[in-house]
């Protein structure tokens, strides 16, 4: 298994460098303009100037290998200098986005926070109320709790979140008056009366999410269970006179796991995408926002390197997953 | 001028919202929202109005707009005008003189070397500054002495309040910046996101995209003001939810800009924590009319090209008929409500500029009908659709994705079709429709559909430049990257021969009365339908004083005098 | 297609394998029954999986039938006068709790902001929304199922094709649609027509960018599967390699498989709104349930009917699949089937 990772990991490095050669050209072949949110009162010789400045008159291999030293050789450089007080990077220049003007990795360093507040939570939040309710609903299937359950993640599913989270506000910030509509992203955690102001702006959004990702994972979790309830080795077990609890819980959910590992392995670069609608509607401002506003500004510096943080996240948990597949079900091999 | 009558009278009125005394940082935090977040606070370099406002909390120029379109002395002393000896005889020359005694907020004076640097900055050929406009035909600037900027034209300029006038001009600080120009401008990032100003707060965090905290300005030439000790400036999210915000939850003071439906405003608004309210500028809703064939069939040099006329959109009868159809006051109603008027010209304010010559407030079917029919377009095959020399009245019509539009797209095309026009509608992201991408066949210059419908508007109160967007070589082409500003690809030489001589005239009534006749040539011959005369809408919560809403300029223009009302 | 399973996926008792050679040998008083006839037999004795087919034959019959019963064009605006009486009208029941109600007979459901009618409205939305979340769907299961199974069999192939979804998963959509659409929007609309070419470009789209999830959960069970005894056994006896997986390893995947449908329906619809909003999808006036449902949120609190109704459809619509979904899968596994 050692040797299959540190295959995978060498692998990884030509698989992200064309991820981010196809990534770079469908940006470029995008139709689009960062010119495109300047008032119509800027005559169009003034952007053409505007354009230039931010570089678009170069060739197109030029301005990707530009890129791709500022990604690997720069930022890595400005990352030692901060962790070590050293100055490596001293003048060279980052990956500057075309809106702000800034570094964009310090624009993500930024966002994290609140996006791994919101979103991570939303994610463990879900996954802890997922697995026992699929755990259950498979064992007890078509009975009232798993029909109920059914209904619920069903729902819960197929109502977008642009309408739920409206929904909730409706509810609990115009009519209740319960929790803020408007996240505080400049809200600090510094005794226990503001983490439970945290909690309190956290609620509905983490809410809403929940929902989605319960929905997902409980239906995989109840399907994958019902899968293994019937094999023979569950028979097996009980008649061992193994305990039904341990039988289930040891023998089957381990069985069961492969495809709900899939699905989670899948949805953590999604915790750091960050969750596009949501966070638009409850103005959390993360990650995925800065996607959004980036792709409609046409940031094409901020969106590439977005894009790859994600590409290269997605590539690392899949990764992980395959090993997880590998201690779940020793008789997997992949050499 | 316009601003000539009441130059003290402003001052007065200046002086009139500050009337509830206060000291400076009294009333607390004040909370404005606005659904576009602010990229940089360099408006120089900004990519849209949400910059250019946000960055008026802090940087500020030497005159502004008020409310009414009338100019206002901000940090020079006086508005220059030929009368007082401002402007030279000659109108090449134009003299500022800045207030005395004023401080950047780090405490340094401010100096007419400042002024001048702002324009080295902005004019540098690498910088590309957004606001190069502004700066058309300035020659040179001078300073005489540290109070004094000397503006040169190249030419005689009538109108010389373009350079540090108005929140898109305003004045930076030559120490901060002074490493800052050219190609080196988009590294600044410490400067661009906290620039020092003049302005009634100072930045203490900004996160791009997201949230502006500030502080009042310690060194703020006004030591009662500003009434507030902090401001959070929130940005991100959609109108809907910035209206509600204020309206509705009362979580934040102000929200800019909401361009919502009468009907959900009116909703919002019984939710009783604030009220919405409205300006009119220039800015104006129309639908475009494309002069030439945007037919999918000709190639890409021809295809709406001054090359092939479009086979019937030039025809009178046809154009007119389309307006006539239109039941505007219904349009109003529907989209716009209180933030809206009908409108029937191209340039409806200022009042000085908006012409009379035109009624178009009743929808007549029966009239458009008629008219179609004299001129002999009728429906030959039976089709419902009227046919020019054989060609039927299809038109394809679109404009940029949004509520309000989409609503107007289903209506015209409803009155169209009861006077034999089909419609055939498409709508357009607006990051692609706006955008001037060459290599995208959706981009409103492009304007490969025979009509679509946006809005455009003008800064500051003389539409000069602006009316120099029908001119004929400003019409997009394949030779100019399909750049320019004459969309509908109008051109009439006598339209061409009357702008000549608008940049030559001088008196504000002759500029005025041209500009009239200019609007009226524009529309009269289809150049385009004027809908609908749009104002901004923005709300404000009901404890939140001294606001007053200004279009010719930044929204927060005045946020000095904002204050929070008693009993709150 | 009973052909020859000497073996059915599991290792279970030859007694409650349904082919035909075990059932002639066990049952030789009855005719040999197709293995389909008895998982349709099966499927009909599904509770769930009747209400299900049930419910979503009611709605696809209702959106594809409705509007030729139901005359009233959903892109018609009444005119003049008729249009202040017309427009926001709410449906009828709302005279129960509210008799000033602004309501029309002629518009049971109500009508929108503009005065078209709200039931037309729903029907000719259903239309578009079905048909492309379920074409979505299909193409998206398809592929995934597809690269999945040779991903996780052909240990060769695995690599490549892990890279391959790698790459997709990484790909942001809005560019990629933006990209699309410059590329193949007007050849799409000259050769099926406006509405026929945006359809396809969307489900095609929709299918393209969903696949990944399925194909990742299809590779990691059949990982796990080939492994097993009973895929042995199978290659013992000579079976072939495509035989091998269409009758004995997906069979065992048909549950993930089942699940990545439903939510994929659901997902495609909600996609299809979220590309029309941002204007990549159909032409404005062209409703589909997640449009009506984006563009009433605005309105929800006055008119909470505007989102109800396409909710509630949406909902109903993936609720039913899944039941359906829920049953096929029982009556497909040959551990269930039969008790």
């Amino acid at each position: 298994m050692l040797t299959f990772t540190i295959r995978r990991l060498v692998l990884a490095i030509p698989t992200l460098l064309f991820i981010s050669l196809v990534i770079f050209l469908l940006l470029e072949l995008a139709p689009g303009d960062p010119m495109a949110q300047v008032p119509l009162t800027v005559p169009p010789e003034v952007k053409e100037k505007m354009r230039e400045a931010l570089g678009l008159g170069q060739p197109l291999h030029v301005r990707y290998w530009k890129w791709l030293v500022q990604f690997f050789w720069i930022e890595p450089k400005v990352l030692i200098d901060y962790a070590f007080n050293t100055s490596f990077s001293a003048d060279d220049l980052r990956v500057i986005s075309w809106q702000t003007r800034s570094p964009v990795m310090d624009t993500v360093a930024q966002r994290m926070p609140q996006t791994l507040w919101v979103v991570g939570t939303a994610y463990v939040v879900g996954i802890l109320i997922a697995i026992p309710v699929g755990i259950y609903s498979a064992y007890r299937q078509y009975s009232w709790f798993d029909n109920a359950g059914t209904f619920v993640t069903m729902v819960g599913f197929s109502v977008p979140p642009f309408f739920s989270g409206v929904l909730v506000i409706v509810i609990f910030s115009v009519q209740l008056g319960w929790f803020p509509s408007i996240y505080d992203t400049t809200h600090r955690v510094t005794d226990w009366s503001s983490f439970l102001a945290q909690v309190n702006q956290m609620i509905m959004p983490v809410m809403v999410l929940a929902l989605q990702i319960t929905s997902q994972i409980s239906r995989f979790m109840r399907a994958s269970m019902l899968d293994n309830l019937n094999q023979d080795y569950v028979r097996t077990a009980r008649a061992k006179g193994l305990r039904e609890r341990s039988v289930i819980l040891m023998h089957v959910l381990r069985n069961s796991m492969i495809p709900v590992v899939t699905v989670i392995a899948l949805g953590i670069p999604a915790i750091f995408g960050g969750a596009i609608i949501t966070e638009q509607v409850f103005k959390v401002n993360g990650i995925g926002q800065l996607l959004i506003i980036a792709i409609q500004a046409n940031d094409l510096p901020m969106v590439q390197t977005l894009t790859f943080i994600f590409a290269v996240l997605i590539v690392l948990f899949n990764l992980i997953a395959d090993v997880l597949y590998g201690i779940l079900d020793p008789r997997i091999r992949y050499d | 001028m316009i601003f000539k009558p009441l130059m003290l009278g402003m001052i007065a009125s200046l002086a009139l919202a500050t009337t509830t005394i206060a000291e400076r940082g009294s009333d607390g935090n004040v909370s404005i929202i606005y659904w576009q977040a602010p990229s940089i606070l360099n408006p120089f370099l900004s990519g849209g109005t949400k910059d250019v406002e946000s960055a008026s909390l802090v940087l500020e120029p030497l005159a502004r707009y008020d409310e009414n379109g009338e100019l206002t002395p901000w940090l020079a002393t006086r508005v220059p005008t030929v009368a007082n000896g401002g402007i030279s005889e000659d109108l090449t020359s134009i003299t500022w003189n800045i207030s005395p005694g004023l401080l950047w907020s780090d405490g340094t004076p401010f100096t007419a070397a400042d002024v001048k640097f702002s324009y080295e900055y902005c004019t540098h050929p690498e910088g590309g500054c957004a606001f190069l406009t502004k700066f058309d035909g300035v020659t040179n600037v001078e300073t005489p002495d540290e109070l004094t900027v000397v503006v040169n034209f190249d030419k005689p300029t009538p109108f010389p309040y373009g350079p540090f006038v108005g929140g898109e001009s305003p004045i930076i600080q030559a120490a901060q910046f002074a490493d800052c120009l050219g190609a080196k401008a988009p590294e600044c990032t410490e400067q661009n996101f906290n620039p020092i100003g003049t302005g009634p707060f100072v930045v203490d965090e900004f996160k791009p995209n997201d949230v502006i905290t500030l502080s009042a300005n310690p060194n703020y030439r006004d030591t009662a003001k500003p009434a507030f000790a902090t401001v959070t400036f929130k940005g991100g999210g959609d109108a809907t939810a910035a209206g509600r915000a204020v309206m509705e939850t009362g979580e934040f003071d102000y929200a800019w800009n909401l361009q919502l439906a009468p009907d959900v405003i009116a909703q919002m608004q019984a939710g009783g924590k604030g009220k919405p309210v409205a300006g009119f500028g220039p800015l104006m809703e129309r639908i475009m009319l494309n002069q030439t064939n945007s037919d999918p069939a000709l190639d890409a040099d021809t295809r709406s090209t001054a090359k092939v006329a479009h086979p019937f959109l030039r025809e009178p009868a046809v154009y007119k008929a389309l307006s006539l159809a239109i039941d505007r006051p219904l349009l109003v109603e529907i989209g716009y409500g209180q933030a809206g008027r009908v409108g029937c010209n191209w340039i409806p304010a200022p009042a000085a500029v908006n012409s009379d010559t035109f009624k178009c407030d009743v929808q007549d079917i029966p009239g458009a009908n008629k008219m179609l029919d004299d001129a002999g377009i009728v429906d030959t095959d039976g089709d419902g659709i009227r046919e020019k020399d054989g060609v039927p009245l299809k038109v394809l019509y679109q404009t940029s994705t949004n509520a309000v539009r989409q609503d107007f797209q289903a209506l015209i095309k409803q009155w169209w079709q009861e006077i034999g026009v089909e419609a055939e509608l498409r709508n357009i992201n607006a990051s692609v429709f706006f955008g001037g991408d060459p290599g995208s066949p959706d981009t409103f210059q492009k304007f490969y559909a025979d009509v679509q419908m946006y809005a455009n508007t003008f800064n500051g109160t003389d539409p000069q430049s602006y009316l120099g967007n029908m001119l004929c070589d400003k019409a997009p082409r394949p030779e100019t990257q399909w750049q320019g500003e004459n969309i509908s690809r109008f051109c009439d030489p006598a339209y061409d021969a009357l702008y000549a001589k608008l940049t030559e005239t001088a008196g504000a009534d002759e500029r005025a009365a041209i500009a009239r006749q200019l609007n009226d040539m524009a529309v009269a011959s289809g150049a385009m339908i004027p809908l609908v005369h749009r104002g901004r809408l923005s709300a404000h919560a009901n404890t939140l004083g001294g606001v007053v809403l200004n279009v010719w300029d930044s929204e927060l223009w005045n946020v000095a005098d904002w204050f929070r009302k008693e009993g709150s | 297609m009973a052909f020859l399973i000497p073996v059915f996926a599991m290792t279970e008792t030859p007694l409650e394998i349904e082919s035909e050679v075990s059932t002639v040998e066990a049952e030789p008083d009855k005719p040999p029954r197709s293995q389909w006839v008895d998982i349709w037999q099966q499927l009909k004795a599904h509770k769930g999986a009747m209400v299900g087919t049930y419910l979503f034959a009611f709605i696809t019959i209702g959106v594809f039938v409705g509007p030729f019963i139901w005359h009233i064009d959903p892109t018609y605006l009444p005119q003049g006068r008729d249009f202040i009486d017309l427009r926001d009208t709410r449906p009828i029941y709302t005279l129960i709790w509210d008799s000033q109600a602004k309501v029309s007979w002629a518009h049971p459901l109500g009508t929108d902001n503009l005065g078209r009618d709200a039931l037309a409205r729903l029907m000719s939305g259903g239309r578009v929304s079905i048909a492309v979340g379920l074409t979505a769907m299909v193409l998206s299961i398809l592929l995934g199922t597809i690269i999945g199974v040779v991903a996780g069999f052909f240990r060769r192939m695995d690599g490549s094709l892990m890279r391959l979804t790698d790459l997709f998963l990484a790909l942001p959509l809005l560019p990629l649609i933006l990209v699309a659409s410059l590329l193949f929007r007007d050849p799409l609309s000259n050769s099926f027509g406006t509405e026929g070419g945006i359809f396809i470009l969307i489900v095609v789209l929709i299918g393209l960018t969903s696949w990944m999830q399925t194909a990742r959960i299809v590779r990691g069970d059949v990982l796990a599967l080939k492994e097993r005894e009973f895929v042995l056994a199978a290659r013992s006896v000579g079976t072939t390699p495509v035989q091998l997986i269409i009758r004995h390893l997906l069979p065992n995947t048909l549950s993930p498989i089942m699940v990545s449908a439903t939510l994929g329906i659901a997902t495609a619809i909600i996609t299809e709104s979220a590309l029309s909003f941002l204007g990549f999808g159909f032409p404005p006036d062209f409703p589909t349930w997640g449009r009506l449902l984006n563009d009433s949120v605005d309105r929800m609190v006055l008119y909470p009917e505007r989102v109800l109704w396409p909710g509630l459809m949406i909902s109903l619509t993936v609720l039913s699949v899944n039941y359906l979904g829920d049953g096929l899968r029982d009556a497909l596994d040959p551990r269930i089937r039969g008790r």
